[in-house]
């Protein structure tokens, strides 16, 4: 059945069955690769989308509910905090295979919205849902100290 | 689709267009170069428009060649990293072989740089040559007043982009010994500024996988497997997946290894997938459960062993005052990398394919589609994609999901793309583990705490047994992969033996991030622990006494014990404060040498937390600092994330594990911290992808056994070490 989203600043309509994981809408309908699907039962968070400004693993997030919310996406995700992320991102080359940055960068933005000087503890409660096989954790721990710091300039 | 275009493009189209200069090899292996038509194993292509582009046979599975090849490249030819771009090779063995494989293109055993030091920094050298003998000619100017400098020909006062000298240089002959540029000057070689090439695109969503891939009018594939590994499809029925939106068809594959559900797109696959029923012809399948395959593991370590691996049988155990026993049992691993495994094949204008896949070993891919298709090698293209992780994954000497892919395309009307996709679980039950290993140990110490004989026996499945590699991995019968680390020891350790068993296949197997070194170096550096804990000697002094006595500053002995000394000097070995403990552990794998310290809080009762890891690794000369520091923490991490909760397991032939939630990665909060320290080094280049994960679970061990507890079975937190 076709529905509206708002996302990434713009109206979509989609044809999608209600149940349908916001991800495969993003990825398969709308074609925005750079949410990825890592497990498909949010103990990853490759996935991550803001609804709302809030981070929110896609993968068991209905499509259907969320038609009356602003959806950001990697591909949309804009502003002096996103920019300080993926600004530091480069600076400290985080990622590896990346498979996961995407929603590591989107948690990372997320965290840094409601708390813009984390200390370790709040990174690593913050971040524990964003799995990396890769294993960048160190640098994602910085990655976002020196967002902070590049903000706080 | 741009990118596959893009890259079929590139060394055929172009020529037409616009002048190239396309430094590589030939046939024969020498350095070749020509125009866009030019017969050769490109590894630089250079436009009219001066773009550089370096053409990486490695794949990219996070581990950095493309960054790494570049910057050979770079140095060479003088552009700053900004002026340099990547693209992957296409499949071609003859063109691309990996000289540490032979006649066979494909990345593994942390050869990339090892493999390529040499043959991109000469091509870089000769197209500099080229480059700048055709401006001299241009100008009228000797050449040697000429350089390249930040992808300029200056010199004499003038300057002009090396775009305008690519067509002349095309034409002329390749240098035979292009000079390569003094180490004294390198800009980008060990420069730890230097940034990786993809980072910017990985972290803002651009980067393309192989699960991204939308071609126009594909279809989804996935596959309903048998729950026990070697069921066979005995019939299916589809009619509940009717009803689900998207779907297409569901189909037996004609291997009978799984039934292919094609539906409109992803989701929809996998509900249909959901809502077939298979019946399974179980009669052949594997039924053993865990327990059972530890305890044929337990049993052929206490027999004679199958092959004595060296010689020296039995270890003079009857010099010894004091024996230290230990058995260690090292269970199934997945490689869960975060990329679920998936390829497209599509079919091409003339009548063959092509296969898009986060190729690893392009070979057998490449000529396992040719033989299921019924194709000529020629006709099978592969484009190589970024990869979301491996650890060892996507290279299987079976191919397994690419023939996946090859079967369920070649059962349609092979005109539309079929995407085949791994859900987690698909991925976290596929098989291809690192095998289960058990080893059972026995130290003789003298009167005086010296070792006088140690007695080891390993027992597993062999993971080269009946694969393309036997030939060269398997000698008398003895997998030397399940014996790398122990067997070849650097230490020199009087009265040794090695014995060996090889036991009943459980499921396929594969080598996982360091292969056999990843159950061989637990056992070697717990044994040393518990040796000098027996022998009340200082664990850092009783290694180092058996790597002494070679003093020439290059040996596999006087590197190891570099590394050791470094770790333990940064670390601040033997200086941890109350309530904290250290482990200490090293190991040479690849060519590379790596000691880590790690430095827990707290103990197995109370709960372990890591506080810290202090690596040091001598892997030649360090082209990537930066690079090397990240793969040294993601081997840290790896290594020890499996360690800490990990384990395939088995009931009655299942698989117990499904995703995540029951095989928990590592995750954030888990090590505390990580440094990094390179031993300056002129030796070539070696692995670095994989060193350092062996010593990272016996160096966690060696901190929780100093903290009171010994754990020799894995995964630590279901033997008895809680973590904080
Ligand atoms: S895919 Fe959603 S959390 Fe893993
Ligand atoms: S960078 Fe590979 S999974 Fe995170």
């Amino acid at each position: 059945m076709a529905l509206k989203l708002k996302l990434n600043g713009t109206e979509r309509t989609v044809d999608a069955e209600p149940g349908t994981p916001l991800l495969w809408v993003i990825r398969d309908e709308l074609k925005l690769t750079g949410t990825k699907f890592g497990c498909g039962v949010a103990s990853c968070g490759a996935c991550t989308v803001h609804v709302d400004g809030e981070p929110t693993r896609s993968c068991l997030t209905f499509v259907e509910d969320v038609v009356d919310a602003e959806i950001t996406t990697i591909e949309g995700l804009d502003g002096r905090i996103a920019d300080a992320v993926q600004q530091a991102w480069v600076e400290l080359d985080v990622v590896q295979c990346g498979y996961c940055q995407s929603g590591q960068v989107m948690s990372a933005v997320g965290l840094l919205t409601g708390n813009a000087r984390p200390s370790v503890e709040d990174i690593n409660d913050y971040m524990a849902g964003n799995a990396c096989r890769c294993a960048t954790y160190q640098r994602i721990r910085a990655g976002i100290q020196r967002a902070s710091e590049i903000l706080e300039a | 689709m741009t990118i596959e275009t893009s890259r079929r493009g590139f060394l055929q189209g172009a020529s037409a267009l616009a002048a190239v200069l396309v430094v590589g090899v030939g046939a024969d292996g020498a350095l070749a170069a020509g125009d866009a038509g030019a017969q050769l194993t490109p590894f630089i292509r250079i436009g009219a428009d001066g773009r550089v582009t370096a053409i990486i046979k490695h794949f990219e599975m996070g581990q950095g060649p493309a960054t790494g090849l570049s910057t050979l490249i770079a140095e060479e030819l003088g552009l700053r990293m900004d002026q340099i771009g990547y693209d992957f090779a296409p499949s071609n063995p003859k063109l691309y072989a990996n000289l540490a494989f032979g006649q066979f293109q494909g990345t593994g055993g942390s050869t990339a740089m090892a493999n390529s030091f040499s043959q991109y920094r000469t091509a870089g050298a000769a197209a500099r040559e080229m480059l700048i003998k055709a401006a001299a000619r241009t100008w009228g100017v000797d050449a040697a007043t000429l350089d390249i400098v930040d992808g300029a020909v200056v010199g004499g006062g003038k300057s002009a982009p090396l775009g305008d000298f690519v067509a002349a240089a095309a034409g002329m002959d390749v240098p035979a010994s292009p000079r390569l540029k003094d180490p004294a000057t390198w800009r980008l070689i060990g420069n730890a500024d230097v940034r990786r090439l993809d980072s910017a695109i990985k972290g803002n969503g651009q980067a393309k996988f192989a699960m991204d891939l939308h071609l126009p009018n594909q279809m989804v594939a996935v596959i309903a497997r048998p729950p026990q590994f070697g069921g066979l499809v005995a019939g299916f029925d589809d009619a509940a997946a009717r009803s689900v939106k998207g779907f297409i068809r569901a189909a037996t594959l004609p291997n009978k290894a799984g039934v292919a559900v094609y539906a409109e797109n992803t989701w929809a696959a996998m509900q249909a997938r959901d809502a077939v029923e298979v019946q399974w012809d179980m009669s052949q399948a594997e039924s053993r459960s865990s327990a059972t395959i530890r305890a044929e593991i337990e049993a052929a370590l206490n027999a004679e062993p199958a092959y004595n691996v060296l010689k020296n049988a039995p270890a003079p155990m009857d010099k010894a005052e004091k024996i230290v026993e230990q058995t260690f049992y090292f269970p199934l691993l997945a490689h869960a990398a975060m990329e679920p495994l998936n390829c497209t094949i599509e079919a091409d204008a003339d009548g063959g394919v092509t296969l898009h896949d986060g190729c690893q070993f392009t070979t057998i891919p490449h000529m396992a589609m040719a033989q299921i298709l019924q194709l000529p090698m020629e006709k099978v293209r592969i484009n190589t994609m970024l990869a979301g992780g491996s650890f060892g994954r996507r290279a299987t000497p079976t191919a397994d999901y690419q023939v996946e892919a090859a079967l369920a395309f070649a059962i349609t009307d092979r005109t539309r793309p079929v995407k085949l996709v791994w859900s987690r679980e698909d991925d976290m039950r596929g098989g291809y583990y690192r095998p289960a290993f058990g080893h059972k140990v026995r130290v003789g110490l003298d009167a005086d705490g010296r070792i006088v004989a140690w007695d080891h026996r390993i027992a597993g499945q062999s993971i080269m047994k009946g694969t393309p590699f036997e030939a060269t991995i398997v000698h008398d019968g003895v997998d030397h992969s399940s014996v790398e680390g122990v067997a070849d020891t650097p230490y020199r350790i009087p009265g040794m033996h090695v014995g060996l068993t090889d036991t009943k296949k459980a499921t396929s197997t594969l080598w996982w991030r360091s292969v056999g070194h990843t159950h061989t170096a637990y056992a070697m550096e717990t044994m040393m622990e518990m040796a000098a804990r027996a022998a009340s000697r200082d664990p850092l002094e009783f290694r180092l006494e058996y790597l002494a006595g070679d003093q020439d500053g290059n040996s596999d002995r006087d590197r190891k014990a570099a590394v050791l000394k470094l770790a333990a000097e940064k670390a601040g070995w033997g200086k941890a404060a109350a309530g904290r403990s250290q482990g200490i552990a090293v190991h040479k794998s690849f060519g590379s040498y790596v000691a880590e310290v790690v430095e827990i809080s707290g103990d197995a009762s109370s709960g372990v937390r890591i506080e810290r890891v202090t690596c040091a690794v001598d892997c030649g000369i360090a082209v990537n600092p930066d690079v090397i520091k990240a793969q040294m923490e993601g081997g840290i991490g790896y290594g020890i994330g499996h360690a800490m909760r990990d384990e395939i397991t088995l009931t009655r032939g299942v698989v117990d594990q499904s995703n995540f939630p029951d095989y928990e990665p590592l995750r954030i909060g888990d090590i505390g911290a990580i440094d990094v320290h390179i031993v300056p080094s002129a030796a070539a280049p070696s692995g670095v992808g994989e060193p350092s994960t062996p010593p990272s679970a016996p160096a966690l061990a060696n901190a929780i056994s100093a903290a009171g507890h010994q754990v020799s079975v894995m995964p630590m937190a279901s033997n008895g070490v809680e973590f904080a």
